[in-house]
C-alpha cells in the first residue's frame, strides 16, 4: 500500500505543480475550469493509451522510441507555453482584465486556454502513464491485495491534490499587479526546464550526442532527489548535474521566449500607464 | 553575398559537428537483467570518462522503470522486454540506480573506474 501511495503521490505532484501554475496564470479568465478539466481528462485518457502501447512505442526508432516520444511531447508543451506567454505579452493582459470586469468570453482568451490545456494534458499524460504501468504491474503480480492498492492510490491522490492546492493558493496570495510578471516568469522557466529535460531524453536515446558531458556537479549542495530539489526540478527544471547541451538549451529557450515577448509585446496599451506595461517580465529576473 | 557565403560556411561547419559523433565508434554495452524485481548483477563496473550503453533486460512479466538520479536516466522497460540506455561519460565514482516500481528490492549500484 505504501509503495502505491508514494508512487501516485510523487507522479501526481509533478503534474499538480504544472496545473497550479496554469491556474494562476489564467486567474479570472472565463471558462478556464472547463479547459483545465479537458486537459486533465485528455491527459488521463492519453496516459492509458501510452501505457497500453508502451512496448511498441519503446521499440520504435531503433529502441529510442520512448525517449523520442518523451522529447516530442515536451517540445510541444514548450511551444504551447511560449505561445501563451507571447500572446499574454501582446494583448492578453488587457483582455484578461476586461474579462474579469465583464465576465465575458473572448475567443482570443479561449485559444490561449486551449494551448495551456494541451500543456496540462501532456503533464498528466507523462506522469499518468507511469502510474498506470505501475498499478498494472502490481495488479499483475500476486501477493498484493486490490484493497491495499486502491487505498494506497486514494491516499496518494488526496495528498498529491492537497499539496498542489497549497502551492496554488500560495501563488494566489501574490498581489494582482505582480501576478502577470510572476506567472510569465514561471511559465518561461517551466518551458525552459521542459526543453532541458527533452534534451536529456534525446541524449539517453543517443539522438543527441554532442555536449553530453556533465558541466557542473552541485549535488553536494542541493541534491536533485531532495524535496526542494525535486520541486525545483518540476518548476524550473533544476538539475544538480546538467549536461552542456541542457544548459545551452535552457538558456536558449529562456532567451527565445523573452525576445518573442518583447518583439510582439505592445510597449504601451491605452488602459495602462507606460511604466507598467513595458516589459514587466524582465523585472523578475535577477 | 559575403554574408551568404559566411552563412553557408557556418551551416556546413555546424552540420559537420553535429554529424561527427554518428561516425564515432559505438560505446561499449553493459548488460543488466531484472528478475523477480531484482537487478542481476546489482553491482556493475564500467569504464570511467567515456560514454557507455546499459542494456536492461526485464525478465519479469511486469513493467519496471529503470531510474537513477545519479546517472540522470529514467526509462520504462516493459515486461518481458529490454531497453538500451545511453550514459554520458562518467567521472570515477559510485552511482546508485533503482527500479522505481519495486524500489524495495530493485536496487543497484554502478561503479565507474
Amino acid at each position: 500500500m505504501l509503495a502505491t501511495l508514494i508512487i501516485v503521490f510523487r507522479e501526481l505532484i509533478e503534474a499538480g505543480l504544472v496545473i497550479g501554475i496554469v491556474l494562476t496564470a489564467t486567474r479570472g479568465v472565463a471558462h478556464r475550469g472547463r479547459w483545465v478539466g479537458y486537459g486533465i481528462l485528455g491527459g488521463i485518457l492519453g496516459a492509458c493509451i501510452v501505457a497500453v502501447f508502451a512496448d511498441s512505442i519503446a521499440g520504435m526508432m531503433d529502441g529510442a522510441g520512448q525517449e523520442s516520444f518523451n522529447a516530442l511531447v515536451l517540445a510541444v508543451a514548450v511551444v504551447m507555453l511560449t505561445w501563451h506567454n507571447v500572446w499574454m505579452a501582446r494583448d492578453g493582459r488587457h483582455i484578461a482584465q476586461e474579462m474579469k470586469l465583464l465576465g465575458e468570453d473572448v475567443s482570443q482568451g479561449r485559444r490561449s486556454l486551449m494551448a495551456l490545456a494541451v500543456v496540462i494534458g501532456i503533464s498528466v499524460l507523462r506522469e499518468g502513464a507511469e502510474i498506470v504501468l505501475f498499478l498494472y504491474g502490481i495488479a499483475l503480480s500476486s501477493g498484493n491485495s486490490a484493497v491495499a492498492m486502491i487505498f494506497g492510490g486514494i491516499f496518494g491522490l488526496t495528498l498529491g491534490v492537497a499539496t498542489s492546492a497549497l502551492m496554488y493558493f500560495g501563488l494566489l496570495r501574490l498581489p494582482t499587479r505582480h501576478l502577470f510578471a510572476v506567472t510569465s516568469g514561471l511559465i518561461a522557466l517551466l518551458a525552459a526546464g521542459m526543453a532541458s529535460q527533452a534534451v536529456l531524453f534525446l541524449q539517453q536515446g543517443g539522438i543527441v550526442t554532442i555536449f553530453s558531458q556533465t558541466i557542473w556537479d552541485i549535488s553536494g549542495i542541493l541534491p536533485e532527489d531532495s524535496l526542494v530539489g525535486k520541486t525545483l526540478h518540476t518548476l524550473i527544471g533544476y538539475t544538480d548535474r546538467p549536461s552542456g547541451m541542457q544548459v545551452a538549451v535552457y538558456v536558449a529557450t529562456l532567451g527565445m521566449i523573452f525576445s518573442l515577448m518583447k518583439l510582439f509585446g505592445h510597449p504601451s496599451s491605452p488602459s495602462q500607464p507606460n511604466r507598467k506595461s513595458g516589459t514587466p517580465v524582465v523585472t523578475i529576473l535577477p | 553575398m559575403k554574408n551568404l557565403k559566411k552563412l553557408i560556411c557556418l551551416t556546413g561547419f555546424l552540420a559537420a559537428i553535429i554529424a561527427m559523433p554518428a561516425f564515432a565508434a559505438d560505446p561499449p554495452i553493459y548488460e543488466i537483467t531484472i528478475k523477480d524485481h531484482r537487478f542481476e548483477p546489482s553491482e556493475i563496473k564500467i569504464a570511467a570518462n567515456k560514454p557507455a550503453i546499459l542494456l536492461v533486460k526485464n525478465l519479469d512479466a511486469e513493467a519496471e522503470e529503470f531510474e537513477s538520479m545519479d546517472l540522470k536516466v529514467e526509462k520504462i522497460i516493459a515486461g518481458k522486454s529490454e531497453g538500451k540506455i545511453r550514459l554520458r561519460a562518467l567521472k570515477p565514482g559510485r552511482y546508485k540506480f533503482e527500479g522505481e516500481f519495486n524500489a524495495k528490492t530493485a536496487q543497484g549500484i554502478l561503479i565507474a573506474e
